[in-house]
């Protein structure tokens, strides 16, 4: 087990690096704390890519779940104790992989985008924390541990959003993310509870022999028991997916997602497209097994939220002027899409095809969103603002920024030969198979994806000539451009990595096939979103306009995002307000306080009385002393003779 | 000329008492409501030599503590009048109605 200990080294790394900036960052680590913070990551991401070559090549099959070391946290009694363990498995060492090298890379860009920032060292302590408290998670061996870990990343995520803290929009954004997440996140923890009640374990690997099984008495429990017209299982699984959604950004709990865009724009690479965002596919696909043998139902309800969530997202993307939160609306559908590929895939063989579609969706879509929001973050950097209209003819301004960015709406579109393309042919695959209705919408959905995602790049990059203000600048520096070049070869590349053989429902490898007949539609459509984009945007015209105009009421909607702010801030502030705060209000003022006024109005009066004794008169003391003496003497005489 | 008896003496203890409680009460003076204390430890003082002298006539313990209680009362008399003389120096006034400042 020792031998394993370097694996444990990968998310310490990142947690040495935030406790030596967090303390010492600010007197003694001003100008150098970006180095330090991405020496400790490059040295964990090498350490997580030694261990996925190790796992993955040693056998010629996948190996199953395995523990790498664990340790008992915290005893509760003789069978209910928290570890905290490492575990091993396809997909939690492709995460690591994921999650370093992204994370690595928005270090190196850091260094050039927030140089002069007055919080760099801060900048980077919270990095650091991010990074470890992401890598925890994807390792967690438990239920518990992997909501600890949840938790932490919330918080990361919050500190990050807010990083611009005298901001007031930051601000509200930080808090609202904290606090739509942290709603789902209750549900997460009841989910938790009622999982690990029936199953008699938090351990994934127990838990997930225990609730598959047919014969297993946990099972028959869970599914035995009802309640509300639904079975314990369902519920608990209900209720942990409540959880991912929430991190997730699904609809309808997608509402943070935009906001958490008024953070640094390379923390929205690291936190809001690559890697928090997913941690809730993460999460069902680490129960996945029991969710698809045990509980179709909820799967199918992880299917249609997801659905559900692409498509809305894409109609709003589609009319978003500001292009963080074009991409922010795209990174919704982008884990829309993992969901329902989760959703519509089966337990074994080659029916678990959704299961490797969504898992290869996550690695392909970490590479090429995490290059679209820093090609974003580039272009922002250059001409301060994140308005289109502020943008056009950039090409000739930003060479590398534009042929990466190209990379990258080029691979999110499914254009082949690039990433995208490979992994949502799987999962269109996959819908194909078991969910029709849900194959039309991923359809439309990723015809919609190639139209948005154009409208952003000939916005940026082409139309009306570029009218830059002020000095020009260059392009940023080479620490700038030198992860969007890696990023761009893996956007590019990260498609023909097979997969199917190292990640599967049940271990065996799956062949990663093309079908044609099925590519076809998918790719015409999207050729067909970029010629439209193309038509509307290449050159600057009105023709964007008058389509807005003739769909007056869908785009209005669409740019409203379907007014579901406002819907919740009618639930929150209007009914939730008044029937429940209100009321609240009222007793805690009336009741509870009055209870505690009243005591302490008692005690007033009394001890009003009492002090008047205190009259500072010595004669008067005196007469009670002598009072006190007669008495005494009465009672002497009298009562005790 | 007739010896006084026991009910005499203990009368003009109590009258010597008393006395000296109204005293205390009454006058604003601190000087005399020192003295009107002389005149409560003398009224203890004939008490004890009363019985003293008609109860245990062979004993001498009340003839004692009269004699300890006349030693205490000078003692107590000199720190009474050092404490008078401070707060003269301090109130220009020997007036207990005037110190009353250590109240709540």
């Amino acid at each position: 087990m020792n031998s394993s200990f370097y694996i444990a080294l990968i998310p310490l790394l990142p947690l040495a690096g935030f406790i030596l900036l967090g303390l010492f960052g600010r007197s003694f680590f001003k100008n150098s704390s970006g180095i330090i913070g991405t020496l400790f990551l490059l040295v964990s991401a090498v350490l997580a890519v030694y261990v996925a070559y190790d796992y993955f090549s040693v056998s010629a099959t996948i190996r199953p779940r395995e523990i790498a070391f664990t340790y008992t946290w915290l005893q509760f009694s003789d069978t209910l104790s928290i570890d905290m363990g490492v575990m091993l498995d396809p997909i939690s060492v492709m995460m690591l992989v994921v999650v370093t090298f992204v994370s690595l890379m928005v270090h190196i860009y850091s260094l050039g985008y927030m140089k002069g920032e007055e919080r760099y060292p801060a900048y980077y302590a919270f990095l650091g924390l991010f990074t470890f408290s992401m890598l925890g998670l994807v390792m967690s061996s438990n239920l518990f541990q992997i909501y600890i870990f949840w938790e932490l990343v919330g918080v990361s995520s919050f500190l990050l959003i807010g990083f611009y803290y005298n901001k007031p929009s930051a601000v509200a954004a930080a808090k609202k993310a904290f606090i739509v997440t942290r709603f789902a996140d209750l549900g997460f923890l009841i989910g938790i509870l009622v999982l690990s009640w029936y199953s008699g374990t938090l351990d994934f690997n127990t838990l997930i022999a225990r609730l598959t099984s047919p014969e297993s008495d946990q099972l028959k429990s869970a599914v035995t028991s009802s309640f509300l017209g639904l079975s314990g299982l369902t519920w608990a699984l209900l209720l942990i997916f409540m959880g991912g959604a929430g991190k997730s950004a699904m609809f309808p709990l997608h509402i943070w997602l935009p906001d958490a865009m008024e953070g640094p724009t390379p923390v929205s690479a690291l936190i809001h497209a690559a890697t928090m965002v997913v941690a809730g596919v993460y999460l069902v696909a680490r129960l996945f097994p029991v969710f698809a043998i045990s509980d179709p139902a909820a799967l199918e309800v992880v299917a249609w939220v997801g659905a559900v969530s692409a498509v809305i997202a894409a109609v709003i993307a589609c009319t978003q002027t500001d292009i963080k939160r074009v991409l922010a609306y795209s990174t919704m559908s982008q884990i829309g899409f993992m969901m329902f590929a989760l959703g519509v895939s089966k337990y074994g063989g080659e029916a678990g095809l959704g299961y490797t579609a969504s898992m290869f969706h996550l690695f392909t879509h970490a590479m090429f969103k995490a290059l679209l929001f820093l090609g974003a973050g580039a272009v922002i950097h250059y001409v301060h603002s994140n308005e289109m209209k502020d943008m056009g003819g950039l090409r000739k301004y930003l060479p590398i920024t534009h042929v990466t960015f190209l990379v990258a709406c080029l691979a999110i579109a499914g254009i082949p030969p690039f990433a995208g393309f490979f992994s949502k042919e799987e999962i269109l695959l996959a819908a194909h198979e078991n969910n029709p209705a849900i194959y039309w919408i991923a359809l439309i959905t990723s015809g919609l994806t190639a139209f948005y995602m154009f409208r952003l790049y000939f916005s940026i990059f082409w139309n009306k000539p570029a009218h830059l203000h002020g000095e020009k600048h260059g392009e940023g520096g080479f620490a700038m451009m030198l992860p969007l070049i890696l990023l761009g070869v893996g956007a590019a590349g990260a498609g023909f990595i097979p997969f199917g053989k190292y990640v599967s429902t049940d271990g065996s490898p799956l062949e990663s096939h093309i079908d044609i007949g099925i590519s076809a539609l998918p790719v015409a459509l999207g050729v067909a979103g970029i010629v439209a984009a193309m038509w509307l945007y290449l050159k600057p015209n009105n023709r964007s306009e008058k389509l807005a105009a003739s769909l007056s009421g869908l785009y209005k909607a669409a740019y409203n995002k379907f007014y579901i702010d406002e819907l919740y801030l009618f639930i929150t502030k209007k009914v939730l307000f008044n029937l429940v705060g209100r009321p609240a209000a009222w007793f805690d003022r009336n009741v509870v306080d009055g209870l505690v006024n009243l005591t302490g109005n008692t005690t007033e009066a009394v001890s009003g009385g009492i002090r008047k004794l205190q009259s500072g008169k010595v004669q008067q003391y005196a007469i009670y002393f002598l009072g006190g003496v007669i008495v005494l003497a009465v009672l002497f005489i009298y009562v005790w003779k | 000329m007739m010896e006084p008896g026991l009910y005499q003496l203990l009368f003009i203890s109590i009258a010597l008492f008393f006395i000296g409680v109204y005293g205390f009460f009454t006058r604003r003076n601190l000087i005399t409501m020192l003295m009107s204390v002389e005149l409560v430890l003398n009224s203890v003082n004939l008490n004890f030599i009363a019985f003293n002298k008609y109860l245990w006539p062979g004993k001498m313990d009340g003839l004692f503590f009269t004699v300890f209680v006349i030693a205490i009362a000078a003692a107590e008399a000199a720190v009474a009048i050092a404490i008078i003389i401070n707060l003269y120096r301090s109130h220009q006034s020997i007036d207990v109605e005037n110190a009353e400042e250590l109240k709540y």
